[in-house]
């Protein structure tokens, strides 16, 4: 028969400070890359405000112009900016580098793995934006 | 024999990683004109009538609700994770899951609700 000790080990659960992410510049890049989704939510409810305020009418829609000119607001915009350009760069970056590893014989770099998320990046822009400023 | 309980985190991951594509392609240009260059005067704005005629196209319809609905899972779904992982809240997560997914999820029905009808 074997012989069971009746001691329970406690598991390990090592001591976490509540501010870990400003222990490296890798750990706050993490975290304000994640905090994007707040500005990514912020700018979707933007957007819905925009399209009640178009669906209103002119008037209503002017108001809406108005709040955009806010300085509270072009600071958060330009913040919201400035935090999904961070989750662009680095999403685009995410794609896998084996591509091109049969023929490089090394892992693809970065900047030819990302370079056709970079080009769709600018067409998708460029067409949206096209749409918006009434060229086509 | 009890059966694997399935887990419904492919679902949110999927819906996570289309949103982000279209996060990033098409969300900067978004801000970029109607968030600041309209409002400062660094574009000149199109107007009531050009944008609500582009917004009586179906296509911009539906390329609204896409962006929408895929953008507002994106956000919910790593907003639960970071408030999760860097706040610490970690015991909160089927509250956090509920309002993050319930958000997205109220969003997503106003922007149909917005978008399906536009005379």
């Amino acid at each position: 028969m074997p012989q069971y000790t009746t001691f329970q080990p406690k598991p390990y659960r090592p001591r976490m400070s509540a501010y870990w992410y400003l222990d490296q510049w890798h750990y706050l890049r993490y975290a304000l890359r994640e905090s994007s989704s707040f500005f990514v939510a912020y700018f979707c409810v933007i957007t819905l405000i925009q399209i009640a305020t178009l669906k209103a009418g002119p008037t209503h829609y002017a108001h809406f112009q108005a709040l955009m000119r806010c300085p509270v607001i072009i600071i958060l915009n330009a913040l919201a900016l400035a935090f999904i350009l961070l989750h662009a760069v680095t999403w685009f970056l995410l794609v896998p580098r084996v591509a091109l590893r049969q023929v490089l014989n090394r892992p693809t770099p970065d900047l030819i793995a990302s370079t056709p998320n970079f080009m769709v990046w600018f067409g998708a822009t460029l067409i949206v934006a096209l749409f918006i400023l009434g060229v086509f | 024999m009890s059966s694997a309980k399935r887990s419904n985190e492919p679902i949110v991951w999927f819906l996570f990683g289309v949103g982000g594509f279209f996060a990033a392609y098409f969300l900067p240009i978004h801000i970029m004109l109607y968030g600041l260059a309209f409002p400062l005067g660094l574009a000149p704005d199109p107007g009531y009538d050009k944008t609500y005629a582009l917004l009586q196209n179906p296509l911009t319809r539906l390329y609204l609700f896409v962006l929408i609905m895929f953008c507002f899972f994106h956000a919910a779904h790593r907003m639960r994770l970071t408030l999760s992982d860097i706040l610490n809240m970690r015991h909160l997560n089927t509250i956090l899951a509920f309002v993050c997914y319930g958000g997205a999820i109220v969003g997503t029905v106003a922007a149909i609700w917005m978008l399906a009808v536009v005379h």
